[in-house]
């Protein structure tokens, strides 16, 4: 299969690498960049462990050839920490046990934080509706919603 | 949690403290299994028969084996031929068992869609799956069977041969005469026929192999997505490769969920060990999820009839349950256990019923191997016991609650034993059913229910009790039942010399919170702060023995071990100081870490301080050896057995059969709590995995034998907007089988949480006259129930 080399924007550095057309972007990530934070769980995009973000919109990685992410901007779960110390999202996910296996986690994180950035006042099932594409089988979700609406809380609070 | 129920010590034990395991997990440098790359991997994936039952006549691997980046493939007859022992074994034996050889890959039959039939090797992942297409396998397709009842029912081929009537074992428990008497007796007698369909755990990450044998060392490393890595090496080393189990080192790094399928030795791992022993190299297998639908241990699958004698004032007299439980194409470890003494020995639930009896044929299909899954045995009993008291109640016309509370077993009769073998430990079952219907307002809801019905809106209420056995043990009693392993658990707790503790246990956490958990025993024990604690679990070169995490006995039997341990420790450390104190050891007091002479607490030393003195070795009692640290093997002296009462409020769409959860309560005692976000997390988890058994799960098979639900978009996991909030509250009644008080948690909402939610749903039904619906509920049972399109 004839290779093809990309570059790869991932948390603020470029990566150049060469792949084979059908690479999926998650396994670019994952074994030619060593960027382990977005897991495998389905392959058919059901289930979101792998969401990414790119170019500011969260996708799930698995459903995307490296390729078509030629010179994107991409941010994984590895970037949301800033200087060391968890972001606001990590750090209510940790306090509201957000998690439990943490599988899904990274993926969930990629979504909620995504859609963090517009969201405005939400309900508990407006939260609930955003992140019904990334599964969890741990948690029954109540406490991730219960993280997501921390989170927004603690924006506004200090937007006051 | 009422105020009386509150913890009152505060060394960590009790208190909500947050997980010390999150960190890596919430920024990505989590290590799982697929995470870890060796240099030199190749890659394994393995061809799985496409058909349900079929001979095998050749297999012809020429082809693959000439693809570019093919390292080798191999077949069943290879692996037979290398000489290793080659077999997957049971390990619960029951009288009159019958047992197959379970093979790593297929050699003369496939028995179930999935059966692996060839492995192959490849330098990319890509290139093995790339591969897997050109291996031409010839076959004699045979008529196939997938219910549990029709395998033994219908003249059909067998699945084994050693099996004519597909009859694995036929197993009987309590007193059929007494239950015969019973009947004859009571003023009337209710049944019900349910159907418990297969559940698929979906748990988040897929199995993942990755093993890695030393040539010159002749030692294997297997890094796996387990459970138990213990018992992995067991098997491996007794059953599977031969290989002396000293010379095998399993590691359980992050595992991402379990829920019962991490716990069983399957032949997928095996082959990825084999693979690396034959080429000399790293070799790593990944399941794909549909490849884990057809290849991970389903669970449930009963057909079920049962009946109840009951008098009219409510006293239950007994049952009588008959079920077949299908056990797939092979008898995984603990097939047997769960649809046996797991389950017929909880159908009493939460009752004094005087005469049980229970049987159950455990039938061969060809589907995939069943096995526990999260509950196991113990849900599928209590979903009996709780629709037999839905279907008694309508019978007496009584409230369902109240039928229950009149059969509850009172708190001072506890210990007790029932008549389907076991004793409860302890409980106050009225207690928690009390606070749950006062929590959801159960009259008030009853009110609403009656003025809605009038409006042709129907609400349903669903009450159900549960008792669970929790922590498998003592060992003794494991092996009188037929387990082939104990139901120990060992820790080493250790004081480092500036006294830090560093705690190994043979438990294996799959997101249960064990580091964070674990700690607070030993801080509890120890007097020191749990950041000074460090737990380590999952690596068999590093604990020396254990058992793993399965049946919910981390916490009492792992935990146990952890708080003995630490007891022995301080004891030393107690000699110490009396030592170093210059008095004797009675009259040395501990308190908050510090020991001191009764009376005299200025002077006092710190165990940390002791910890460095016993390292030291300088001023030790006469005799004492140096070091503080000590290894305990624990035994318990019975199972838990934690309960508790959960509540749902549905109501349901006559146009569209919709169901709207509109509450649920849950309230549990899971005896002390450790850390009660913890337990509440659990609890969570619980109730979505029951909720989803109720409503939306189930494996269906096709005519043809072919799983139907093999893909997350045709298997209904939970999404967020299909559970609502929960509402969770506690009552604490402490084992008194274990040195800490506590009974487990894990599995018990999932247990509570199916016949709460059918019981719901019937119950809005009841102006329909449907006593009960079988899961999973779906809107088109409903609507068909209410008589829809008629």
């Amino acid at each position: 299969m004839t290779e093809r080399e990309i570059t790869l924007s991932v948390n603020g550095t470029e990566h150049d690498l060469t792949v084979e057309p059908r690479t999926l972007l998650v396994t670019a990530l994952r074994e030619d960049l060593g960027y382990t934070g977005a897991n495998v769980g389905c392959e058919t995009a059901r289930c979101g462990a792998c969401t990414v973000r790119v170019d500011g919109e969260a996708i799930k990685s698995c459903m995307r050839f490296a390729i078509q992410s030629d010179g994107a901007e991409i941010e994984t779960v590895e970037g949301l920490a800033e200087n060391g110390d968890l972001a606001p999202l990590q750090e209510q996910f940790q306090e509201n046990h957000g998690l439990q296996c943490g599988f899904c986690t990274p993926g969930m994180l990629m979504t909620a934080d995504t859609y963090l950035k517009d969201a405005d006042d939400p309900s508990r099932e407006e939260i609930r509706e955003a992140i019904e594409g990334n599964l969890c089988r741990c948690t029954g979700y109540h406490n991730i919603v219960d993280a997501i609406e921390a989170t927004l809380e603690q924006r506004e609070a200090s937007h006051e | 949690m009422s105020e009386s129920d509150q913890p009152t010590d505060n060394r960590g034990f009790g208190d909500p403290i947050e997980r010390d395991e999150d960190v890596p997990l919430l920024t990505g440098e989590a290590t799982y299994t697929d995470d870890i790359q060796l240099r030199g991997t190749a890659h394994l994936a393995i061809r799985r028969s496409d058909h349900a039952h079929a001979r095998i006549l050749e297999v012809d691997t020429s082809a693959a084996e000439a693809m570019d980046d093919v390292v080798a493939v191999y077949t069943g007859a290879d692996v037979e031929d290398s000489g290793v022992p080659n077999t997957i074994p049971t390990a619960w034996m029951l009288p009159g068992l019958v047992t197959p050889q379970y093979r790593m890959l297929a050699v003369d039959k496939v028995r179930h869609e999935g059966d692996g039939i060839a492995a192959v090797v490849a330098e990319t992942p890509q290139a093995a799956r790339d591969a897997l297409e050109a291996i031409d396998v010839e076959y004699e397709v045979l008529e196939h069977v997938t219910d549990p009842v029709e395998s033994v029912e219908r003249d059909v081929p067998p699945v084994h041969e050693e099996a004519e009537d597909n009859v694995a074992f036929d197993f009987e428990l309590g007193d059929a005469d007494a239950v015969d008497e019973a009947f004859a007796d009571a003023d009337q007698v209710a049944s019900v026929d349910l159907r418990q369909p297969r559940l698929i755990p979906n748990a988040m990450e897929p199995r993942t192999a990755l093993a890695d044998w030393d040539v010159a060392t002749e030692k294997l490393r297997l890094w796996m997505t387990s459970q138990n890595p213990h018992l992995h090496r067991m098997l491996l080393s007794a059953g599977t490769l031969g290989i002396p189990e000293n010379k095998i080192q399993v590691i359980a790094p992050e595992v991402g969920g379990g829920f019962g399928s991490k716990i069983y030795h399957y032949p997928d791992e095996a082959v990825t060990a084999w693979c690396s022993m034959q080429l000399g190299r790293p070799v790593k297998w990944k399941a794909s999820r549909m490849e884990g639908y057809v290849t991970d241990c389903h669970g449930r699958d009963h057909t079920t009839s049962a009946e109840i004698a009951v008098d009219d004032d409510g006293t239950v007299r007994g049952i009588r349950v008959e079920t077949h439980a299908g056990l797939g194409a092979q008898l995984s470890q603990f097939a047997t256990a769960t649809p046996s003494y797991l389950y017929a020995t909880i159908l009493s639930g939460e009752y004094a019923i005087p005469a049980i009896y229970c049987r159950v044929i455990g039938a061969f299909t060809n589907t995939t191997p069943v096995d526990a899954y999260r509950g196991a045995g113990r849900s599928e009993g209590i979903y009996v016991i709780e629709r037999l008291m839905d279907v008694a109640a309508r019978e007496l016309e009584m409230d369902p609650a109240e039928l229950r509370r009149t059969n509850l077993v009172p708190p001072d009769e506890f210990p007790y034993e029932t008549a389907a073998a076991v004793v409860y430990d302890s409980g106050e079952y009225e207690r928690a059913m009390d606070k749950a219907l006062e929590h959801v307002g159960y009259d008030d809801h009853r009110e609403r229910q009656a003025e809605l019905r009038e409006e042709g809106r129907y609400l349903g209420i669903g009450v159900a009790n549960f008792v669970e056995s929790a922590g498998l043990s003592p060992s003794g009693l494991a092996g009188d039942l037929g387990a082939q392993a104990g139901g120990w658990e060992s820790s080493i707790v250790r004081f480092d010399s500036t006294g830090t503790v560093t705690v190994l246990v043979g438990t294996a956490d799959q997101g249960q919170g064990h580091r964070t958990t674990f700690a607070q025993i030993a801080a509890e024990e120890l007097g020191v702060d749990v950041d000074d604690i460090d737990v380590v679990e999952g690596d068999t070169d590093q604990i020396p023995q254990g058992l793993g995490t399965y049946g919910s006995r981390s916490a009492s039997v792992g935990g146990g071990a952890i708080a003995r341990g630490a007891r022995e420790v301080r004891e030393k450390a107690r000699e110490i100081a009396a030592h170093q104190l210059e008095a004797s050891v009675d009259d040395i007091e501990f308190d908050d870490g510090e020991f001191h002479v009764a009376g005299a607490p200025d002077r006092s030393y710190h165990i940390q301080e002791i910890a460095a003195e016993a390292y030291l070795g300088h001023d030790l009692p006469e005799e004492m050896d140096p070091g503080l640290e000590a290894t305990n093997f624990y035994d318990p002296e019975n199972f838990t057995f934690p309960f508790g009462t959960h509540v749902a409020v549905v109501e349901v769409d006559p146009e569209t059969g919709g169901i709207d959860l509109e509450r649920y309560v849950a309230v549990d005692d899971c005896g002390e709590i450790i850390n009660p976000m913890i337990v509440e997390g659990q609890v969570h988890g619980g109730i979505a995995q029951g909720i989803g058994a109720a409503l939306y799960e189930g494996a269906a098979y096709d005519d043809d034998g072919h799983l139907l639900t093999r893909r997350m978009d045709e298997y209904a996991v939970p999404h967020s907007t299909y559970v609502p909030d929960f509402e969770t509250d506690y009552t604490v009644t402490p084992s008194p089988h274990n040195p800490i008080g506590v009974k487990g948690v894990g599995e018990s909402a999932t247990i509570a949480a199916a016949p709460t939610v059918v019981s719901a749903v019937v119950d809005a039904l009841e102006p329909f006259d449907v006593d009960h619906l079988d899961m999973p509920i779906t809107p088109e049972t409903v609507w068909q129930a209410m008589g829809g399109g008629e």
